[in-house]
């Protein structure tokens, strides 16, 4: 077994101040000091990107980052799978320790987006769509996202007021995270008279551009006890894969890759979704999120809308989802949001998390999501006692 | 040495790959004749062409098809904020089709009433340019559809 023993953010922001390098440090540095280890322990780096080289015409990061941390000659590796980048970062480094290789890991998570125009933000990310189908027929990943929401508008009767309550609720639990980069309340007025990106999605349906970058250190269990760390244990990690475009796909109203990615790690950690205290799940636009709920199996098919509506997963709802405030109120700082989803469970199993803590949360979820659902990766967690 | 960089990355966006000459050519086959492959052991169509069929694999047996010319609507979305070499055109209307023999096609929807555009639309594929020619003046072409009665 895995844990993870230390992790560090930094906020996400536009961080016009600081460079790609600067907030990978900081992070990778808040995550040494927390697990109160030296760095000369670390043994291997698995940093998520997704596209430095469209952001800031920078490739090769797995060696930057350990060149910037003073690690030289770790081995240190990149690793990409669009906005699920940082969680198959996680997963890849879990497995590394599981498998024997290495005793204790860094993961870190990364993306400077404002470096480039808003449009060019659009097309850096459309690279997580299918170029030659999609992206070439004037597809952006809002119209994508659109298409399946109008799906589950059709079939469920999900409206535009509920996928609202998604941000409105994301939006009122960033406030409590000092790391999120919005503070400030929304309505639903707000995200409907917001304006269209494509129907039914409008801009505040949309998880913002961020700068931002969050790394974990992993360590085996026996090096765990034998060295007396505290943490938060990792139960299972299980990533499935799907067709890279949406017409690809049997439904337009699941992410089948998440349902699988969530049947397989029910089935390692003997759990079900009712076990589970809270979950981060991947809402890059407030259907995600109903999709999420759904696929991950808290909520019927279909009822993930009107959950949300009822307040069942705010901070004090049936199932608290994102406490952290989600990629709409924290961030989205595309490399970043894996990892940032693991240590906002490592805060939380710890009781780390202030005002935004969920009461006797003991075992916790996280989602995390490529391009339209063509990676999707489920994590559990709980504590470790060490 | 920042202003070279951004320069760079400048060219690298206004070059999507839409805009490659070569791939055009290559796609011809999809792009203007809407020619996909079907498996003959499990009976699914495919577009673009799938290489191994995804029910069957080594037992499958695959062969070209030209897909049926006519489907209906999914889902739609009318896209407000475009891409790059789509300005010209925005707002459009993008679907998911449904061929009559259940292949799967994003399109663009032209030519066709707004009030007509909705799940269940039945449509059929026209020939049109696909966005605004690159800066190298390569137009491309390629399906789109049309509500019909």
């Amino acid at each position: 077994m895995v844990v993870i023993i230390g992790a560090g953010v930094t906020k996400f922001d536009e961080h016009w101040e600081l460079s790609f390098r600067e907030l990978i440090l900081e992070a990778a540095l808040k995550a040494i000091e927390s697990s109160g280890l030296h760095g000369e322990k670390i043994e291997a780096i698995y940093g998520g990107c997704m596209a430095s080289g469209r952001f800031i015409g920078q490739e090769h990061i797995g060696a930057l980052i350990a060149d910037q941390l003073g690690l030289n000659p770790i081995p240190s590796t990149r690793v990409e799978a669009a906005c699920a980048s940082g969680g198959v970062a996680l997963r890849t480094a879990y497995l590394s320790i599981k498998s024997g290789a290495h005793d204790i890991v860094a993961v870190g998570g990364v993306e400077k987006m404002t470096e480039l125009s808003t449009e060019g933000v659009s097309f850096a990310l459309g690279g997580a769509g299918d170029q030659e189908i999609e992206l070439f027929h004037g597809a952006t990943f809002p119209s994508l996202y659109a298409l399946l929401a109008r799906a589950h508008m059709q079939d469920f009767g999900t409206t535009e007021e509920q996928m609202a309550a998604v941000a409105v609720k994301n939006h009122a639990n960033a406030i409590f995270n000092p790391n999120a980069q919005f503070h400030r309340q929304i309505a639903i007025e707000d995200v409907m008279g917001s304006g269209y990106v494509a129907e039914p999605i409008k801009v505040l349906d949309c998880s913002p551009i961020t700068d931002g970058a969050a790394a974990l250190i992993l360590c085996s269990n026996e090096k765990a006890e034998e060295l007396g760390l505290k943490g938060v244990e990792i139960i299972a990690s299980e990533q499935a894969s799907d067709s890279l475009a949406i017409t690809g796909r049997k439904s337009l109203t699941e992410l089948k890759a998440t349902r699988m990615a969530a049947q397989r790690a029910y089935q390692k950690t003997g759990l079900s979704p009712k076990d589970i205290d809270f979950a981060e799940v991947h809402d890059c636009f407030t259907i995600a999120e109903i999709l999420a709920i759904e696929d991950l199996g808290f909520f019927e098919k279909g009822k993930g809308g009107i959950a949300t509506e009822k307040g069942e997963t705010s901070l004090k709802g049936k199932i608290p989802i994102n406490p952290s405030g989600g990629l709409k109120g924290k961030g989205h700082p595309v490399g970043a949001t894996g990892v940032a989803q693991a240590a906002e469970a490592y805060y939380q199993l710890m009781e780390l998390a202030g005002e935004r803590q969920v009461k006797k949360a003991k075992t916790c979820l996280t989602h995390n999501v490529g391009g339209s659902g063509a990676t999707a990766i489920v994590t559990i967690y709980r504590r470790f006692k060490g | 040495m920042q202003q070279p960089l951004l320069l760079f990355i400048g060219d690298l966006r206004g070059d999507s790959m839409h805009n490659i000459a070569p791939l055009n050519w290559r796609k011809f086959p999809e792009r203007y004749l809407l020619k996909g492959n079907y498996c003959e052991v499990c009976k699914q169509a495919f577009f673009p062409p799938r290489p191994i069929c995804p029910n069957c694999r080594r037992k499958g047996k695959l062969i070209q098809m030209e897909m049926p010319r006519q489907g209906k609507i999914l889902s739609y979305t009318k896209v407000h904020v475009p891409p790059e070499g789509f300005k010209n055109e925005a707002p459009y209307y993008l679907a998911v089709i449904e061929l009559e023999n259940k292949a799967k096609v994003l399109s663009q929807i032209v030519d066709s009433e707004q009030e007509k555009i909705k799940i269940g639309a039945k449509v059929k594929k026209v020939f049109r340019q696909i966005g605004e020619p690159d800066k190298y003046g390569t137009i491309t072409y390629g399906y789109k559809f049309k509500v019909i009665q």
